[in-house]
Order: C-alpha cells, then structure tokens, then sequence
C-alpha cells in the first residue's frame, strides 16, 4: 500500500494546520509584538508619559512627537505604549483571577454533582441574570474609581459563564474512563481532578481564556471610559479616549490612536484563540 | 413543552428573590449615609447636625437590621417605588419610566438594524461561500467583534457629523439624530449575527434533507431561503436574547457619549453624581427586564423547534 497517493498522504499535524492559517498567524504576530513592546516599555528611548508640558499642547505629529501631544502636552506615542503595558498586565491579571475561580467552582461542581452543584450553580444563575456590563459599571460605580475596584468588578462579574463552561467539560471528562482508571488504582479525588481532568480540558480551557482576554481589554477599557477605572495620569486606553472626544475636531489622532491600539490587540487575541480552537479541533479535515 | 415552562416559571421566583437581594446590596456597599445625604440636600449643601441626621435615620429606618430593610425595600419596589434620588428627591422609577422610551427607541432600531443587515449578510455568506464576498463579511465580523462601541461612536460621530456633516451628532428628537447612535450600537450585534447565521446555515445546508430536497429539484433560491434558513434562524433565536442584554448595556455608552436621554444615561450621572439609588434602581430594572425577556426567548426557542418542542416521554 505504499506509495499510493490519497492513502498514504499523512494527515496534516496540529502546527501545520495553524501554519495555514493566516488568522491565527496574524494574530500570534500581533499579540506577541504587543507583549514583546510592552515589557521593554521602560527601556524604549520614550518619553515619560506621565510628563505633562502646557505649552505643547494638542500638537500635531512631529520628529519628536510621532503621535503629536494630548491636551495636556503628553507624548501620545509613550501613552499608547505604556498603556499597552498596563493593559496587558490589568487584562492577564483579570484574566488569570477570573479563571481560577471559575475552574475552582467549575470543577467543584462538576465533579462532585449533588448540593454543591446545585448551590453553586444557583449562584452562576444569579449572576448570569444580570446584563454584564451593567453589573460591571454599577458594581464599579458604587466601589468607586481606580484600577483595583475595575478588577473586582469585571471579576465578579464574569466568571460566572466560564464556571457553567467548565463545569460541563468536568461532567463530560468524569464519565471517561481514564478517570475510572485512575479510581481503580486508588488515586484520591483531588488527584484526580487536578491531574487527570484537567489536562483533559487544557486545549477549550486555553482558547476560553485567549478570547477571554479580548473581552476583558474591551471591558476595562470601557469602564475606563466612563472613568470608572484608571484615574489621571495614568495612561490607559479607555480614559484616553474619553479625554479625547474634546478634542475630536482638532486633533482626531488623540481619538484614532488609542482606538485603532484596542481594536488591534483585541482583533489579535480573537484571531489567536480562533486559531488556537481550529488548531485542536481535529474532526474537522482541512 | 408544558413540563419546560413549568420549571422556568417556578424558579422566576427564586432568580427574582436573588437578583433583589444583590441588587439591595449594592446601596448597602455605597459609602456616604442616607439620611445624612437626603438633609444636606434639604437644607441646601448645609452639613446637618449629628441629631438631625440620627433622627431622620430613625424616622427612615435605617437603623433597623439588614433583613428588616431588606423586606421593607422589596414591599417598596414591588409597588413600583424605587426610592428617591440623592441628588434631586425626585422618584426614581418616575424617572426610569421617562426615560425608558428614548432607551427603547434606540435599542430597537439597533436590533433592527443588527437583524436586517446582519441575517441576509450571513446568508450570502453562506450561499457564497469561498468567494471574496464571503471573505469580505467574515472581515466584518471579526472587526465588528473587536471594535467597541465606545471607539465606533466616536468615529462615526467625526467622519458623518463632524467633517462630512452629514448627521447630527447630538440630540433626541428628530429621525436624523437617531441613526448615528443607532448604527454605533448595531454594529456588534450586526457581525455576531451575520457569523452565527453564516455558520448556522453553511451546517444545516450541508445536512441530509437539503439533499432530497436538491433531488426534488427544487430550485436553490427556494431551497435556501424556505428550508435551509427556517432552520438556520433557531440558534439566532437564541441569540437575540443575549444581544437584548449586550444592547442595553451598550446604550450606557451610546446614551452618554450621544447625550441620548435614556435610562442608560440616567445610570451614569447616578454614577458620576455619586447618586447610588438610581444606580440600584436601574439595576433591578434592567435585570427584571432582561430576567423576562431571557424567559420568553428561550421559550420560544423551545417552541419553534420540534425536537424539543414536545417532552421527551418517559419509557
């Protein structure tokens, strides 16, 4: 049977796959330069983005200015990147405490069934009741202003989908017989969990987070806008371009920059987790 | 069927029991007094004496325990009396009730629009599949899905308003005025739709029945359009309920950066004022009126599919 075109041709492996993809492609290269420019932030010959400089204001884009200034004679150019910086970190941190709680819960409920499942869920029911954004700002507006309350809010608000996602993987996982397996030779239920079901939800668990991070940036930019979130000076792309409607008619960079910063590394983690989703979906031939 | 509704309709109870307490708790967590408040503002920006304000916290019942104020709150809001606001005195679900048109008539037309561009977009997307067309809407989804309302509106409020001038950019009132708020907020809804009707139809174009009806040599305008997309629509069914909470959160941010007088509006200078009785007004507001619409999509969803129409029978 060998050499026989069409029965020997070796299915495509899982990096070639996403090597075809010029979505996913594109969005690793974007959320990878992202990531690569924020850390080297502070030591990128930028000026200080916080350095405020009155006679300079709403200047056009220049040599020393690549941005042009804001309405407050800052570097436009050092704010956008040190607010992909503090995005990042904001975003991944949300991201990363969203998560855990929902895994936590997630698995709680999924393995164990019975009244923890019932409570737990009755909880995620409550949450899931309110519009998200809405509970976002009101919780956040009633907190107060400033990054910390922001990152309570959107947590709390947002886990609660992941858990019900989560929990249904656990449910399905449960059933396998891997997990029977593991029972049979004595292996304690916290083992199992955390080593045999998980592993198995990695590859869903990691696409929900990747787009999750999408949604997070749009959302911590969004209660920024309002000015629920970081507060003066802090460079943060939602309050940017809150402070830029002002100004839309004479310097419409201050609007378009902050705007086009988030619509990209959103776009960029879609694309990503979009890949990453087809990269492990391994029914559908390509 | 009966048995679904059934279930959904006794634990409307117990969400509504839920999302009342939480949104009680939600002034409960405020920071600044009530009563301390309410005669600051009686007395025109006068700091009250400490007498004053424990005897109004008496007379008001704020010294009562939680679950008493708890109770006292709900008997309230079920009649329809949502408290007062800090700022003005004036009755909070008077106002949300003025307000409500002008939240309605934008939510609506984005939905409209979402809906009547969005569905047909998918369709073609579908039918076209592989082609540039195709290409170009699936773009526009995933750019509808990474841009935000509060950077779309401001956008299209410079190129229509302010430098082709088109459009008005602010104010309620006239026809003109609602079309940019209304388009900022569709646009999300919009490409949610198109992708989720293009996905929707390219599966069940694909399934067995497309095939005896191809046989029957039916045309593909009528195989489309009357068999495949009547079961396309189901999961967009679905959707629609989730958008009408999307939309009315995101009329928050149309309403304040269009200066729309609506509910959402109303909520941030509650928020910006420091006025936490319209915002746990809206709150409860919103969730009851999400909690209903959520109720009766997702019936409908049950009824309009036959599979699960009809209740699976105990053997």
């Amino acid at each position: 049977m060998e050499g026989i075109p069409g029965l020997t041709a070796r299915r495509p492996s899982a990096i070639d796959r996403m090597r075809r993809d010029p979505g996913a492609i594109l969005g690793f290269i974007i959320v990878a330069a992202a990531i690569l420019i924020a850390f080297l932030a502070p030591w990128l010959p930028l000026n200080d983005p916080t350095d405020l400089d009155l006679d300079n204001r709403l200047l056009p884009p220049s040599a020393e200015f690549l941005l042009g200034t804001d309405h407050l004679g800052r570097d436009e150019l050092s704010r956008i990147i040190f607010g992909a910086r503090f995005t990042l970190l904001m975003a991944g941190s949300t991201v990363a405490i969203i998560m855990f709680i929902a895994l936590v819960v997630g698995s709680l409920s999924g393995y164990y069934g019975g009244w923890i499942d019932i409570s737990l869920m009755l909880v995620v029911d409550l949450l899931l009741a309110f519009p998200s954004l809405i509970l976002g700002v009101a919780v956040a507006g009633i907190l107060g202003p400033g990054l910390m309350n922001v990152m309570i809010a959107v947590s709390v608000v947002w886990w609660a989908s992941h858990a019900r996602v989560i929990r249904g993987m656990v449910l399905a996982a449960r059933q396998r017989e891997y997990v029977e397996a593991a029972r049979a030779i004595g292996a304690s239920d916290r083992r199992i969990v955390v080593f045999h079901i998980s592993r198995n939800i990695l590859g869903p668990f990691v696409v929900l987070a990747t787009l999750d991070m999408g949604w997070i940036i749009l959302g911590i930019a969004g209660l920024s806008f309002l000015g629920l979130g970081a507060q003066p000076p802090t460079p943060e792309w939602g309050a940017m371009l809150n402070d830029s409607r002002s100004y839309m008619q004479t310097s419409p960079l201050l609007l378009l920059a902050p705007g086009s910063a988030i619509f990209l590394l959103v776009l960029g983690f879609n694309l990503l987790g979009d890949g990453i989703r087809d990269m492990l979906d391994t029914t559908t031939y390509r | 069927m009966r048995r679904y509704v059934a279930r959904r309709l006794a634990t409307l109870p117990l969400l509504m029991v839920g999302i009342s307490i939480i949104s009680f708790l939600l002034l409960n967590f405020a920071p600044g007094d009530a009563a301390e408040i309410t005669l600051k503002r009686q007395n025109s920006g006068i700091s009250p004496s400490k007498e004053a304000v424990a005897a109004l916290r008496q007379e008001l019942g704020l010294d009562a325990p939680l679950p008493v104020r708890y109770g006292r709150w709900v008997s309230d809001a079920v009649r329809g009396d949502l408290g007062e606001s800090y700022r003005t005195g004036s009755s909070i679900s008077g106002e949300l009730f003025r307000r409500m048109p002008a939240t309605l008539l934008l939510a609506t037309t984005a939905l409209a629009l979402a809906v009547a561009v969005g569905i047909p977009l998918g369709v073609l997307a579908a039918v076209k599949r592989g082609t540039w067309l195709d290409t170009a809407c699936r773009m526009l989804a995933l750019v509808g899905a990474a841009i935000p309302s509060y950077v779309m509106a401001p956008a299209l409020m410079l190129l229509f308003a302010v430098k082709l001038n088109w459009l008005p950019a602010i104010g309620y009132g006239s026809p003109e005025q609602l079309i940019l708020p209304a388009v900022a907020l569709s646009f999300g809804t919009m490409a949610q739709l198109m992708r989720l009707t293009r996905a929707s139809l390219l599966e069940v174009l694909g399934q067995d029945y497309m095939r005896t009806a191809r046989a029957k040599g039916l045309t593909e305008t009528v195989i489309v359009w009357q068999h495949g997309l009547k079961n396309a629509l189901l999961p967009v069914v679905t959707v629609l309920g989730t958008s009408t909470g999307y939309l009315l959160g995101g009329a928050i941010i149309i309403e304040t950066i269009f200066g729309w007088p609506g509910v959402g509006h109303f909520m941030i200078t509650g928020i910006t004022q420091r006025d936490y009785p319209v915002v746990q007004g809206f709150v409860i507001y919103i969730a009851v009126i999400f909690l209903l619409v959520n109720l009766i999509v997702d019936i409908s969803y049950r009824w309009l599919d036959p599979r699960l129409h009809f209740d699976r029978q105990a053997t």
